[in-house]
């Protein structure tokens, strides 16, 4: 059984169609990658998988259990198995550090303080940011921020994990710092959907990577085949383009 | 003339006549800071009404534009009035001070009921969708993240327009309510020259105000200014 | 206990209370132009830094905005005749409600004047602009954008203002509407549609002044 199983995923923003039938099976343990142009429909994918935006037709099943975004209690049970990683972090600027990475678990899933607190600062230690406990999010650099999203998302204990071109808002030098914490993820046996424009990246670290075009998976397949024999038109293209330059 | 007025001071400031001012500026300070106080609280149960999304509080959201709407564009005495007449109407045996009270209550709620919303609706939704992926519920979401942002931003406009108020409470003094104005109106009656009386007023009026409305733009350097959201520690 | 209201009553009073909005608006429209003459002086004055007369104009705001007007008034028609100065009702509402504008006004438009950047000022000057030309090509329209919406505010805020009026014997809105109160003691009905009419009347001047400013200035106003 897929851990993550969507079919004829249809989505629309404003009026215009911004997922057109989305079919995009994930195994247990694996690490997919979304690339293609911006404006292709693979954020809103991420959204939708979240129950940010509802999806207007297709299906969305995780562990088996078909998410019915209109019920709460079906849309709670799906978000206690996900975490999603913005492009933007979404740091709550009102919070330190430990308690942005403390508060859900400890309010909302009601776990015990003291277990949270010691799980939360291994996980910002093992994204290296154990002096920053106190810190604010305003007081920290944008990959400082972005990991500590992560731990964020970890500390939640997901059995999946949803990251939105979490290299995009950072400078250069920031990017290597996210992408190792990354990398240091997918060594744990999780199962990631990742969008992501760092090609470098994706193809190290994917086991298999989706182009997505006007709100379609457009071509399917591992790393190699993708960016090394890619056999439609389009991704050819696009994956010339990127790799370019 | 001047030296009229001039001997006439000493006359003006017994204790009898500074204990009724005093207790009168007591009241008009009181009366401007229970409207802001009841004008909070049910300023935030009216924006909380009027940003809610779901279907079953539309008619809540409507009756709450409505209150804002309506109430801001009214002027101070005229509801001073209603709620005057309408409690001798309906037979409710209210003091004056009461109607007074009521009536600061009811124009402060609608006034800072926009305030709040304009706070509440500074906060960024990204932070809101943050915590609903985490199964915030709409009330963690709420008290966690976003009043604490938002409070900032909201206590600096509440504390100026207290400021703002105190001087509107002037108006009170129709209903006979004992408050500055009223006060100076009690000892231009018993005799005393209507210029000193009144500069009287005006001066213990702007020693209220002045210090309050110095702390209000400190208020809103120390807060507003910031872009953080976060409590400030102690420099 | 059991009140029923009897709105027919009023309404043969309803061309009486509309003159009476005519007089409430000649109040409000005059003391605003006034106060933004003053304003406007006031606020170049504070925004150029001249030492003495800055100061001088700062006293002025800080006193006015943090005394009642409705005091402020009564100092005008009670207290001046002490010193031989006399007003009508109608000139001493007219002079407090002026004189009370300026110090708001000149806080919006000195605020608004900060926010012109000196680049624009730079950029007139290199146009061959004099002083005057900057000020009626440049600064003004960008003060007006910018400032609008308080301006609006501010004048709703002077609108219900006018009702302090009544208290000086004005027959303006509120005046006529204790007049009427005096003869029918139909106190609920005449205060509530005198209330409704002063919501109708600052919902008209919202939106025309949000036109004004959209078509002049180019200014944003938000009407809800």
């Amino acid at each position: 059984m897929a851990h993550l199983d969507i079919r004829g995923l249809v989505a629309r923003y404003n009026n215009a169609t911004v997922l057109d039938g989305i079919d995009l099976s994930i195994e247990r343990g694996e690490i997919v990658s979304l690339i293609g142009p911006s404006g292709s429909g693979k954020s809103t994918l991420l959204r939708v998988i979240s129950g940010l935006l509802p999806p207007r037709a297709g299906t969305v099943a995780l562990a088996g259990e078909t998410i019915n975004y209109a019920d709460r209690r079906s849309l709670r049970r799906s978000r206690d198995k996900l975490a999603i990683v913005f492009q933007q972090y979404n740091l709550f600027g009102n919070m330190n550090v430990l308690r942005n990475v403390m508060v859900a678990p400890v309010t909302i899933q009601k776990r015990d303080k003291k277990t949270v607190e010691a799980e939360a600062c291994a996980l910002l230690a093992k994204v290296g940011l154990a002096d920053k406990l106190n810190a604010y999010p305003d007081e920290l650099s944008g990959g400082q921020q972005q990991r500590v999203a992560i731990a964020r998302a970890l500390c939640l204990k997901p059995d999946i994990l949803l990251l939105d071109e979490v290299t995009s808002a950072l400078d250069p030098e920031r990017v290597g710092e996210v992408l190792d914490t990354v990398k240091m993820l997918a060594a744990d046996n999780m199962t990631l959907l990742i969008v992501s424009h760092e090609m470098g990246f994706v193809r190290e670290v994917s086991h298999r990577v989706a182009f997505m075009a006007d709100g379609k998976i457009q071509e399917m397949g591992p790393p190699a085949q993708i960016f090394g024999t890619p056999q439609q038109p389009r991704t050819q293209a696009f994956v010339s383009r990127i790799l370019g330059h | 003339m001047l030296s009229f007025l001039i001997a006439e001071i000493p006359r003006l400031f017994t204790i009898y006549n500074v204990i009724l001012l005093l207790k009168a500026a007591l009241t008009t300070l009181s009366l401007s800071a229970v409207g802001c106080v009841v004008g909070l609280f049910c300023g935030f149960l009216l924006s909380l009404a009027r940003l809610s999304q779901r279907p079953i509080f539309w008619p809540l959201k409507a009756l709450a534009l409505l209150y804002v709407e309506i109430l801001r564009r009214v002027p101070f005495l005229i509801t001073l009035m209603i709620f005057f007449f309408g409690a001798q109407v309906l037979g409710f045996n209210a003091s004056a001070l009461v109607i007074a009270f009521i009536s600061t209550s009811v124009i402060s709620t609608a006034f800072v009921a926009e305030i709040v919303r304009a706070g509440l609706r500074a906060v960024k939704p990204s932070q809101m969708e943050a915590a609903a992926v985490m199964n915030f519920s709409a009330w963690h979401t709420f008290w966690h993240v976003r009043l604490p942002q938002a409070w900032p931003l909201i206590l600096p406009p509440v504390f100026s327009y207290f400021v703002l108020f105190i001087k509107d409470t002037a108006l009170a003094s129709q209903a006979g309510v004992l408050e500055l104005t009223q006060a100076g109106k009690i000892l231009n009656t018993k005799g005393f020259s209507a210029s000193l009386v009144y500069a009287t007023v005006l001066i213990l009026y702007f020693i209220i105000s002045y210090p309050l409305a110095r702390f209000g733009s400190y208020l809103e350097r120390r807060l507003g200014a910031s872009r953080h959201s976060r409590p400030r520690r102690a420099v | 206990m059991h009140y029923v209201l009897h709105y027919g009553q009023i309404a043969p009073y309803l061309p009486y209370l509309m003159g009476g909005m005519a007089i409430s608006l000649a109040l409000s429209i005059l003391s605003f132009i006034g106060g933004m003459v003053l304003g406007l002086f006031f606020a170049v004055i504070r925004n150029e830094g001249h030492p003495v007369a800055g100061r001088l104009v700062r006293i002025y705001v800080a006193f006015f905005t943090n005394t009642p007007q409705l005091v402020q008034i009564y100092v005008i028609y009670f207290g001046l005749p002490d010193f031989g100065i006399l007003f009508s009702p109608f000139a001493a509402v007219l002079i407090g409600m002026t004189l009370n504008a300026a110090a708001y006004l000149t806080e919006i438009l000195r605020a608004g004047l900060s926010t012109v950047h000196a680049q624009e000022l730079d950029a007139a000057e290199t146009l061959g602009m004099n002083r005057l030309q900057t000020l009626r090509h440049v600064t003004l329209p960008h003060l007006f954008k910018v400032a609008m919406p308080a301006l609006t505010n501010q004048y709703i805020l002077m609108t219900l203002g006018t009702s302090m009026a009544a208290i000086f014997g004005v027959e303006e809105l509120t005046g006529r509407a204790f007049n009427i109160n005096s003869t029918t003691f139909r106190s609920i009905e005449i205060f509530t549609t005198v209330a409704a009419l002063y919501v109708v009347v600052t919902f008209i001047a919202t939106i025309l002044l949000a036109l004004v400013g959209r078509w002049a200035f180019r200014a944003r106003v938000p009407v809800l």
